[in-house]
């Protein structure tokens, strides 16, 4: 649609910068107008459409499963209370199947990392150009704003800090039931005294930098491989459905071929973006596990 | 696609997430399910009891009728034994009357037939006197004879 005026380049340029406040180079607090000025802000800026999405896509959550936890009964249940105590139920057979320690937070971890990602993962479907053209009559009609200048990226899990910020919270809970159960020396035999192992007191201190090499890798790839594995799919189906956004402006044929295209990526999307936050969950309950256990 | 504070405010969010999910989401939603579990279990368990109760009752049911059957045969057969006997009763008591009848027939034909004949012995007698009178052509004086007719009364 803008591709009248912009290069393909730069519409999906365009669809793949956030819109950003944060505090520019000469000190001052304000908008973002390009990527490169939020770039330049470095860690002082902050992604408005990733939070925005994210808290309303959280609040959504909390809001109908208040709702069906207020109104929950023991008697015949509705619609809603239905639904939500399906996923719960959901829920609690996966942590029930791979976590064996009594631990009351997992379960509401994993019911809040699935559904929360998938409401996330969901704004996928929603066809790229929707929002952000409402976003840009919305900044250019009320607040006079360039509407090519005005950015804004509808799926917060295709924003690295979104999935980043939930592994590492994860990972900090997994390190701090890690040391809590198992204790501080525990902890670092953990890191040091595998996988290799001898019975010389001597041999095992110099195997001592040899493991906790080998399980600082292992320990440090944990947040990272869940928090990447869940950006670089999203990312990567969000950039397909741009791909697909562009044929629309390439006649009549391509256009048909096109809205296949979509129709077919996106019923096929939505199988991944369940699965991306089934595996994350599933993932952040191993991990719970494994801090609650020794090997 | 850079990393800032965004990161730190999706750490934070995530967190008070997680936290509200914790306190006022997972608790309620799971004590429903565990309640509602506990109620349909007793309700499953108190339909199986009543049908077994059900079972027991239709037992008791079938032996009572067998009861009731024996019973009314028993009193069947008592009341045809009383019959029988009640009939038997009465034809001794019929057997009885009629001898009784028969008997007391008997003793008036016998009284009849001696009336009669004290009768006839009397006109016999009367017969006799007149007869004899007319033979002696004179009458007799009833009174004066009177041993002698007694006499030949006592001899009819």
């Amino acid at each position: 649609m803008s591709s009248e005026t912009i290069s393909s380049g730069q519409y999906i340029k365009h669809h793949l910068t956030n819109w950003t406040y944060g505090q520019f180079p000469d000190g001052h607090w304000g908008f973002a107008h390009t990527g490169e000025e939020a770039a330049k802000m470095g860690f002082n800026a902050i992604h408005v459409d990733t939070m925005f999405w994210s808290l309303s896509l959280g609040f959504l959550f909390i809001w109908l499963f208040r709702k069906a936890a207020k109104t929950a009964t023991t008697g015949v249940p509705g619609g809603i209370q239905n639904f939500c105590e399906w996923i719960v139920e959901f829920i609690d057979t996966s942590v029930r199947g791979s976590f064996t320690a009594k631990n009351d937070l997992v379960a509401p971890m994993a019911l809040t990392i699935f559904v929360w990602i998938f409401l996330m993962n969901f704004m996928d479907l929603i066809p790229v150009d929707v929002l952000p053209q409402i976003a840009a009559w919305i900044g250019s009609s009320l607040f006079g704003a360039d509407p090519h200048h005005v950015y804004f990226k509808v799926v917060p899990s295709t924003d690295p800090n979104a999935t980043f910020g939930m592994a590492i919270a994860v990972y900090l809970i997994v390190l701090f039931y890690s040391i809590k159960i198992k204790g501080v020396g525990g902890f670092t035999a953990e890191l040091t005294m595998m996988p290799f192992q001898s019975k010389n007191k001597l041999v095992q201190l110099l195997f001592i930098p040899v493991n906790f090499t080998l399980e600082f890798v292992s320990l440090i790839a944990k947040p990272i491989s869940l928090a990447l594995r869940l950006f670089g799919n999203m990312y990567a189906g969000e950039m397909i459905f741009i791909l697909i956004a562009l044929m629309f402006n390439a006649g009549l044929v391509m256009g048909v071929l096109g809205g296949f295209l979509q129709l077919g990526w996106a019923i096929f999307h939505i199988l991944i973006i369940t699965l991306q936050a089934f595996i994350f969950m599933t993932l952040t309950i191993v991990y719970m596990e494994m801090a609650h256990h020794d090997h | 696609m850079n990393i800032n504070l965004t990161l730190l405010g999706q750490l934070i969010t995530f967190a008070f997430f997680v936290w509200f999910c914790l306190k006022f989401v997972w608790p309620p939603i799971m004590n429903a399910l565990e309640e509602r579990k506990a109620t349909i279990a007793d309700g499953l368990a108190a339909a199986e009891k009543g049908q077994h109760e059900e079972e027991l009752a239709k037992n008791r049911a079938v032996e009572i009728l067998k009861e009731a059957k024996d019973k009314a045969q028993e009193i069947i057969s008592q009341a045809d034994k009383r019959a029988s006997e009640i009939i038997e009763e009465s034809k001794d008591t019929a057997r009885v009357e009629a001898e009784r009848i028969v008997t007391a027939a008997n003793a008036e034909i016998e009284q009849e037939t001696n009336r009669a004949r004290e009768a006839l012995r009397g006109q016999v007698v009367s017969l006799a006197v007149q007869g004899a009178g007319k033979v002696l052509n004179k009458e007799i004086d009833a009174k004066a004879n009177e041993d002698l007719l007694n006499d030949l009364v006592a001899q009819l």
